[in-house]
């Protein structure tokens, strides 16, 4: 069964500098019961696709079915599927955090959902923030409210867009054991982030945007297993030359090469050798999700 | 509870919860321009026979009050969500265009009428106030803070920034109150302001709501009642059409 499809959705923004292009024909499909991260850079167009999704916006072309409720057409019926986790941090100045859960929950007919509200300010961390006003709460803590909000009508499919953005280590964990829990009892997923290690340890399936298209489309694993296997990581204090800088990803004073085998690591070090420099702390690590992510990024362009 | 009931008894608590500023404030500027005009006009002043000033004042006051005060619910309650970002909330729920239109205006209605009784109790102890028709009373309320209420879905969809909200409100809305006859009667301003004055529709608003207490108004309340009448649903279309398209709010 699909909770969601997505069939070839444009979305063009008219600007005084002439039209925009934030969405070219995307396209895939998410299984009830997955949880899907949605990757790209800043401006790939993700969270246009999920304002389009959520009805925030309306797609140039193209259509969304949402557990077979077109997103145009359905809307009342698409919105009571979807729990929407927004990424601005946005909250009612007027509410304290209990007042903000039951006129949520009002606005989806439920009146008398205390005993929900309960157990989710419990999995989240607000029960002793319950009567405070949102305006006092730190950033961290009207996060966790805007999950809340978004899941106060127990509903089927979660869209979470960049939940962690600027938020701690332990929110960060009890957010993802809360959403992990969801998704075991059956609820259906989908996540954007930039923390790839999370969406590489949380996600069965992942779709890469770039310009609005979709370049990569595969289980992680899968995508994992395709890219080099191995990644040559080593510091150095000194500067690489250009023809061996083009081919590294370099952070700071860490050098990284993407490496197949064991005769790629050795040219690797043998040229750094030859340029006369000293490499320290050399480590062979496999490929993880931010090396497949730089990967599909740089060589669709 | 349906979900339109929720979004309205928010917008009421909204209001309530700085009734200081939107209820006790707009009461004491009113009682300020009857001690004022008051004062000055009392003996000076008769517009109809056998009412005085200060009393002919009044529901002209109360009116403009209900009028300005539903118009300032909707609209400043919409382009703060939009600036501050929490209409999301409400976009992302099931609430149709109806819902969205019968929670904003019901809720200006109520804030309008609350202002309109707390003027009207407080200038009662300056002048003895007849009632000769509750009926058109009520009416003429209802229809103008529903009208405003309207309106102001209306300003708080079009509006971008609050500087566009307050030319609003300062060129259009507070023009139109003010010209409507609340201080005098039409009769005695020169022909060309007169015939102006019957373009426009708070004109009816007022002098219907005012023939509701003293039996005499400058025009048949049956033709203001069809004016406004009139005026009130062109409005409420706009608005209703404006949320159904999702005019500024989906993009």
């Amino acid at each position: 069964m699909l909770a969601l499809s997505f069939q070839s959705v444009s979305k063009i923004f008219q600007t005084p500098r002439g039209s925009l292009q934030a969405l070219d024909g995307v396209s895939f499909d998410i299984q009830k019961g997955e949880f899907f991260g949605l990757l790209g850079p800043n401006g790939a167009g993700k969270t246009t696709l999920i304002s389009i999704l959520a009805g925030l916006a309306k797609a140039t072309s193209g259509r969304i079915v949402v557990n077979g409720f077109d997103v145009q057409k359905d809307a009342a019926q698409t919105r009571m599927q979807l729990g929407v986790v927004p990424q601005e941090l946005v909250f009612d100045p007027f509410f304290n955090v209990r007042e903000a859960l039951r006129f949520q929950s009002g606005y989806f007919g439920i009146s008398k959902n205390d005993d929900w509200i309960d157990e989710l300010l419990n999995s989240l961390g607000l029960t002793d923030k319950a009567n405070s006003n949102m305006r006092l709460l730190s950033g961290g803590m009207k996060r966790r409210v805007l999950v809340a909000q978004a899941l106060v009508h127990k509903p089927p499919v979660i869209i979470l867009d960049e939940p962690t953005a600027g938020v701690d280590v332990e929110l960060r964990q009890t957010l993802w054991q809360f959403i992990a829990k969801l998704n075991r009892e059956g609820h259906t997923v989908l996540l954007t982030t930039h923390y790839l290690e999370e969406a590489e340890a949380l996600c069965g399936r992942i779709a890469m945007l770039k310009q609005g298209r979709v370049v990569a489309l595969d289980h992680t694993s899968s995508l994992l297993k395709n890219a080099s296997s191995n990644v040559l990581r080593f510091k150095l204090d000194e500067q690489l030359p250009p023809e061996l800088a083009a081919q590294a990803r370099i952070t700071g004073r860490i050098v990284q090469f993407p490496a197949n085998d064991a005769q790629q690591i050795e040219n690797y070090l043998s040229a750094v050798r030859l340029a006369g420099l000293k490499a320290q702390d050399i480590e062979i690590r496999k490929a993880d999700l931010e090396d497949v992510f730089l990967d599909v990024m740089g060589s669709s362009s | 509870m349906r979900g339109w009931q929720a979004l309205f008894y928010k917008e009421i608590l909204r209001f309530w919860k700085v009734a200081f500023q939107t209820v006790a404030a707009p009461v004491l500027t009113a009682l300020m321009y009857l001690l004022i005009f008051g004062h000055v006009l009392e003996d000076r002043v008769q517009v109809y026979e056998g009412v005085s000033y200060t009393s002919f004042l009044i529901p002209g006051l109360v009116m403009m009050s209900v009028l300005q005060n539903a118009f300032a619910n909707s609209s400043s309650s919409l382009i703060q969500s939009k600036m501050m970002g929490n209409l999301v909330f409400i976009l992302l729920t099931p609430l149709s265009p109806w819902n969205w239109f019968c929670a904003y205006v019901l809720s200006s209605v109520v804030r309008g009428v609350a202002v309109g009784l707390g003027v009207l109790c407080v200038t009662m102890w300056f002048t003895p106030l007849q009632v000769v028709a509750p009926w058109w009373i009520f009416i003429f309320g209802f229809l103008g803070a529903g009208m405003l209420g309207a309106m102001g879905v209306i300003a708080g969809l079009w509006a971008e920034k609050f500087d566009q909200m307050a030319a609003f409100q300062n060129f259009v809305i507070m023009p139109m109150t003010f010209l409507s006859g609340v201080f005098y009667s039409i009769h005695s301003l020169p022909d060309f302001w007169e015939t102006a004055s019957h373009f426009n529709p708070f004109f009816y608003m007022i002098d219907g709501f005012r023939y509701g207490f003293f039996g005499q108004s400058d025009v048949s309340p049956w033709l203001s009642l069809l004016l406004v009448g009139s005026a009130w649903f062109v409005v409420s279309t706009i608005a209703l059409h404006l949320l159904k398209i999702g005019f500024k709010i989906r993009g």
